[in-house]
């Protein structure tokens, strides 16, 4: 009796030290990741929050100041609600048109027979032009004046609008400067198409389905969360556009960094802001971090709620990846 | 082409009218799809050769609307590396690129391989946190982070508040890293620890060396967000021209050479060029990191 139940409490205290053992052994791996969690993401979330109450400018101490930085950014500050509004425009404009131009740039790889390696490393490689050098190389291209652009659309009679200098064309010369850079999408659409069980496309041949019914009624259904996951993934990166409409202002406005220049973000008109521009322009601009941190917290609030959207869905982010 | 075409002349017996018809059918689809992939081709690559053919162009041809250079200047490119600081941006933009990516590698592989391998209360949560990391926008927690480098620490007009949280994970590597870890089967893993290895030899000896393609996605991934990063070298370098990077001296050069397009599209060819020859080099791995999951861009 007295044997068994020493054999018992053994076990189980082997059992409590190879318990304890093993969430050591995690700790252990996840440790670079804890440090990383706490000290560059929960900390400085925390912060800003805390920021966003404050007055603070970085010379004097922070002075508690209540909701005065939130009603400033939501009532006062010019550039919020344009920003927003820009931030809609892309959203509603960009994301569909790169996830259309990206399904259809796909579709054509798959049925392009000669020449595949050759045109798929033609339609990838934009993708890849760092994003400064890529706006740069746009905005000489458009340029209203010298660009090539202009001076072919002028020989052949079209109109030639302003680009980047014009308030109304600005966002639609963002949106081709996003559509030449569609081969991360390209390359998924192409990899969820090859995917398409070909049992199916048999099936809507004998029943004498047109290309469009193909499409319709195969191609669609089964690609649909790759479709959903793309346009989830634009929005998030929509929240995050920041370089390209930066340096496109910038360079088109002629205002460039140096001794005493300041740069008012949106040229032209406003037309070229979005969140992440105004964090800069208050907090390093005005040096009024306390109203920096509100629309960093907006911002934060509207990527978090799409990517919790992503994580929900059936078939989210990380299903995608698993593919 | 020609292997189209001969397909449908190689049959032995005299084609149908049917058959011909389809087989002028296919022709034709063919002659559609190539040309519209033509087409394709020339809006992705027309951008590339009108920059370059203007980066070869003559001061004064440059501000004209001529898309080919009269003389092609190849001088320009020196005169781009002869101005004061691009040598310098080129430095900094490697060892940023290349002690970041060496860093993020090392730390993030065995919180990849914990949260794909190990079982524990939490994994979950966990690795929802990493993709909420991975998703936010850096803009959001910026003013702490800049507070904490530049008063605290005193780091500002340094790549050093950039490249240390390297040494802590990344949460978009750990996110590839992890997707990739799960698809190696556990029997490898009960192999090694059958063998007496601990979790340490298991991921050294055993898993490594299979996950090779993925840690080669992550790590050009990571060097590729270097090379292109400008808002992290424009917060904490701008102070500094001596800490600038390529990505964010490039915009200064267009300032400095405000009505040379010629230059500024050399010194745009020399910023896009790397990474366009580090790309015909790894293909592969990168494509194959873009369908794991698709979402750094």
């Amino acid at each position: 009796m007295s044997t068994v139940k020493t054999v018992n409490t053994a076990s189980t205290y082997t059992l409590r030290a190879k318990h304890r053992r093993s969430t050591l052994r995690t700790l252990a791996f996840l440790s670079p990741w804890l440090i990383g969690f706490s000290v560059f993401f929960a900390y400085p979330l925390i912060s800003t929050v805390y920021f966003s109450f404050m007055h603070y400018d970085g010379f004097k101490p922070p002075v508690w100041s209540g909701t005065k930085n939130w009603t400033y950014v939501f009532e006062h500050y010019p550039f919020f609600w344009p920003a927003l509004r820009n931030t809609l425009w892309l959203v509603l404009v960009m994301v569909t048109l790169r996830v259309a131009f990206g399904l259809g740039v796909g579709l054509l790889i798959t049925k392009i027979k000669t020449g595949t390696g050759v045109f798929r490393t033609f339609f990838y490689l934009p993708y890849l032009a760092p994003p400064v050098a890529a706006t740069m190389a746009f905005a000489f291209l458009l340029n209203p004046g010298t660009g090539p652009v202009n001076s072919i659309l002028e020989k052949t009679g079209l109109p030639a609008p302003g680009w980047f200098n014009d308030p109304a064309w600005s966002k639609p010369a963002l949106t081709l400067l996003a559509l030449w850079g569609i081969g991360d999408l390209m390359v998924i659409f192409m990899a969820a198409l090859l995917d398409v069980p070909k049992e199916q496309y048999e099936a809507a041949e004998l029943d004498g389905a047109t290309p469009w019914q193909r499409f319709r009624y195969v191609t669609l259904p089964n690609i649909s969360p790759i479709v959903m996951f793309a346009v989830v993934t634009g929005v998030i990166q929509t929240m995050q556009y920041y370089t390209q409409p930066l340096i496109a202002g910038k360079v088109a406005s002629g205002v460039i960094q140096g001794a005493g220049t300041q740069f008012e973000p949106g040229y032209p008109d406003k037309s070229t802001l979005t969140l992440p521009q105004l964090v800069y322009n208050l907090g390093f601009q005005r040096f009024d971090y306390g109203s920096a941190c509100v629309v960093a917290l907006v911002l934060f609030a509207l990527s978090m709620a799409f990517t919790a959207l992503l994580m929900r869905r059936k078939g989210g982010l990380i299903q995608a990846g698993e593919r | 082409m020609t292997q189209l075409l001969d397909k449908p002349l190689e049959s032995k017996a005299p084609p149908s009218p049917a058959e011909r018809t389809a087989h002028r059918r296919a022709f034709l689809e063919w002659i559609a799809i190539h040309s519209m992939g033509v087409a394709a081709a020339l809006f992705f690559t027309l951008p590339f050769l009108f920059v370059f053919l203007t980066s070869l162009m003559s001061d004064s041809q440059a501000l004209s609307r001529d898309l080919i250079p009269h003389t092609w200047e190849w001088d320009n490119y020196r005169r781009v590396f002869d101005t004061p600081g691009f040598l310098t941006w080129w430095r900094n933009t490697l060892f940023y690129a290349v002690l970041g990516t060496a860093l993020t590698v090392i730390s993030s592989i065995p919180v990849a391989y914990a949260l794909a391998k190990f079982r524990f209360r939490g994994r979950s949560l966990a690795l929802m946190l990493v993709i909420s990391m991975m998703m936010l926008p850096p803009q959001v927690i910026i003013i702490p982070m800049y507070l904490f480098w530049a008063k605290q620490l005193d780091l500002s007009g340094t790549l050093w508040p950039l490249i240390i949280p390297m040494a802590f994970g990344d949460a978009f590597s750990i996110f590839l890293l992890r997707q990739f870890l799960t698809t190696i089967p556990d029997e490898y893993l009960d192999a090694a620890k059958v063998d007496g290895c601990g979790d340490l030899r298991t991921l050294l000896k055993v898993v490594l060396p299979m996950a090779k393609p993925g840690i080669a996605a992550v790590a050009l991934f990571q060097f590729f967000y270097a090379w292109n990063d400008y808002f992290g070298p424009q917060i904490y370098a701008s102070e500094n021209p001596g800490a600038w990077t390529l990505s964010y001296g490039l915009e200064s050069f267009k300032g400095a050479h405000h009505t040379d397009w010629n230059l500024t599209m050399a010194a745009t060819v020399l910023v896009m060029a790397p990474v366009i020859l580090v790309f015909f080099f790894a293909q592969k791995a990168f494509v194959e990191g873009v369908t794991l999951t698709g979402v750094k861009g």
